[in-house]
């Protein structure tokens, strides 16, 4: 009895050991130089909460536990080591599904251990349980789906049908009702064969939620819903942690809640919308049909890599605005070299990156980062929007609806009132671009219109590459 | 500063839980004071969580996502005890299952967040 006690305070003092070790590695993330050694602390407290658990006194088995960590560590390690930079998005994607997979199963093999436990979990504990199990079970296959989405094995387009909005209602309606009814008759007592039922079919509705959720999202708005998801996982984390009574799962879920929340807050802002209409996931759905302006009767004029490189090669004052297309086209090494070359003829190069450009939060400087640019040539919107107006030459690569003026002189327009960067304020805009296109809000760009304004056309990366041979050649 | 001692204050919330555990032993009764605790704990996180996550620069937002998600993978710990407490053969095997997920989000996690990390890099000085 003493030996279990103190094996418990141990278990605790491993547990707020732990706790202090994720808040101070997080607070580590405030600042470049001080991130790797925050999050490396992070891990230690992760393994000093792991070693502290598999001292528990409930433990009496280890070989379930030893297969599923070799298991897991054997699938971890090379997704870690190996996946490559491009294909952040749906790593990170892909990870919350297993965090929520996770939670969704310790929720449900909670939920039937309370069957044999007089008086079964009790109404508080239920509705952590069943809080837990609706966010855990929507999150995996919302996440699946958003992983396919940016994978590229489920379209990006927007998937919409008629009646859409009121089978995911009828489908929320009844997951929610369940829950409720669920909590409720705990306060009758034991957990019966009715309750395990309504259990398993609200996780089945609860998996359905998290198709719907995420089928009707198109692939720029996918910044939003991987915050979202985000938010989700460590909600039901810490549901969990209500659930069993476990204060550091409490924690953990907070922390990842509170970021995955704060990080859909800047992005549904970056994007001028409210988070209402982002929680619902009312987006993407009829901006096909708004084409506000036409291009008819507008001309754009096209240059040569050639003319290009003598434009950029003399500029003295260079901003770089990446987008999704230098994603596609794994442009980011070709554009470090061209910054460099810049640089060295004298010239000064900046990045501006939009909260929104790429398919996550951050998802550019992460690119850029790999590809050896300093960070401190990343510049955020706020940063330097107003630094357009000294600069030369604004090359735009593959970036197209976060530059449209139209967001700020035209009210009509789709995504009037969302902030862009303000390349039109400098001397001569060069856009690469494969194509005429318009961006994901389908609306088209008149910055390309502007006689300020030369498109290069092609592939991000051959291009580049081109200007590069060129501008060396000058 | 203000992030510090929101820890501080996290921290001791927990203590009052474990005491509070070992008080419920005695008397089922407290029961209800347990969870209200647990209440706090979530709460003060969430707040220490916000006051620390809106200071890191967009720069840095996706390997934030990494590092959350690597350290909400505690659910393993849960599962932990899932997979080895004294349960039903098919409940060990679905803490089993819920180990191997958590295990990959904690490992690749981690591992994933410092590859990110190691190559955000100033201006070297000029040679």
């Amino acid at each position: 009895m003493i030996d279990q006690q103190i094996g418990a305070l141990f278990v605790q003092i491993a547990y707020i050991g732990a706790s202090a070790a994720f808040i101070l590695g997080l607070r580590g993330l405030t600042k470049p130089d001080t991130a790797r050694r925050g999050m490396q602390l992070a891990a230690v407290g992760m393994l000093l909460a792991i070693i502290g658990t598999l001292l528990n006194h409930e433990i009496v088995t280890y070989q379930f536990i030893i297969i599923g960590l070799v298991v897991g560590s054997a699938i971890g390690l090379p997704m870690g080591l190996l996946v490559p930079m491009t294909a952040m998005p749906q790593r990170i994607a892909i990870s919350h599904m297993f965090g929520a997979l996770a939670v969704t199963l310790v929720g449900i093999a909670e939920f039937v251990h309370y069957r044999d436990v007089p008086g079964g979990p009790g109404v508080v504990k239920m509705i952590a349980l069943g809080f837990e199990t609706l966010f855990g079970a929507l999150t995996i296959t919302g996440s699946f789906m958003a992983f396919g989405k940016l994978q590229g094995f489920i379209t990006g387009r927007p998937v919409t049908f008629p009646g859409q909005k009121l089978i995911n209602a009828a489908v929320f309606l009844g997951a929610v009702g369940l829950y409720v009814t669920l909590v409720l008759t705990q306060s009758g007592g034991a957990t019966g064969d009715a309750g395990l039922i309504m259990f398993a079919i609200m996780t089945v509705l609860a998996l359905v939620i998290g198709v719907t959720l995420v089928l009707p999202i198109g692939g720029a708005d996918m910044p939003v819903v991987v915050s979202l998801l985000n938010s989700y996982a460590g909600l039901a984390a810490s549901a969990t942690g209500f659930a069993i009574g476990n204060n550091i799962l409490i924690v953990a879920g907070a922390l990842d809640g509170a970021s995955g929340f704060i990080l859909s807050i800047l992005m549904s802002k970056a994007m001028n919308r409210s988070f209402a209409n982002v929680l619902f996931g009312a987006f993407g759905g009829e901006k096909a049909a708004v084409s506000a302006k036409s291009a008819e009767g507008l001309t754009t004029r096209s240059v040569t890599p050639e003319e290009a490189a003598m434009r950029i090669g003399y500029a003295r004052n260079v901003i770089i605005v990446p987008g999704y297309g230098m994603a596609v086209a794994q442009a980011q090494h070709a554009v470090r070299e061209l910054a460099e070359l810049i640089e060295k003829r004298g010239g000064r190069v900046r990045f501006a990156i939009h909260p929104v450009a790429g398919r996550m939060p951050g998802h550019m400087n992460v690119l850029l980062a790999e590809a050896n640019v300093p960070y401190d040539h990343l510049f955020d919107l706020e940063e330097i929007n107003e630094e357009f107006h000294a600069c030369d030459v604004a090359l735009v690569l593959g970036a197209n609806d976060v530059t449209n003026p139209a967001a700020k002189n035209d009210p009509g327009s789709p995504i009037y009132g969302m902030p862009i960067l303000n390349v039109q304020d400098a001397e001569q805009v060069i856009v690469v671009k494969r194509g005429m296109a318009t961006g994901f809000a389908g609306i088209e760009n008149e910055l390309f219109y502007l006689d300020k304004t030369s498109m290069l056309f092609g592939d991000a990366k051959s291009v580049l590459s081109q200007v590069v041979t060129e501008v060396k050649g000058l | 500063m203000t992030a510090l001692l929101t820890a501080i204050g996290a921290a001791a919330a927990f203590l009052a839980v474990t005491t509070a555990d070992t008080a419920t032993a005695a008397a089922s009764t407290t029961l209800v004071d347990a969870q209200i605790v647990e209440v706090y704990v979530f709460l003060l996180a969430a707040f220490t969580g916000f006051q620390i996550i809106t200071k890191v620069p967009p720069l840095l937002h996706t390997p934030l996502m990494a590092a959350t998600n690597a350290i909400s993978a505690i659910s393993l710990v849960a599962s932990i005890v899932i997979a080895g407490a004294e349960r039903p053969f098919f409940i060990n095997v679905m803490g089993m299952v819920a180990v191997a997920a958590a295990t990959i989000n904690v490992v690749g996690g981690f591992v994933i967040t410092d590859r990110m990390l190691k190559m955000f890099k100033k201006t070297e000085a000029p040679k």
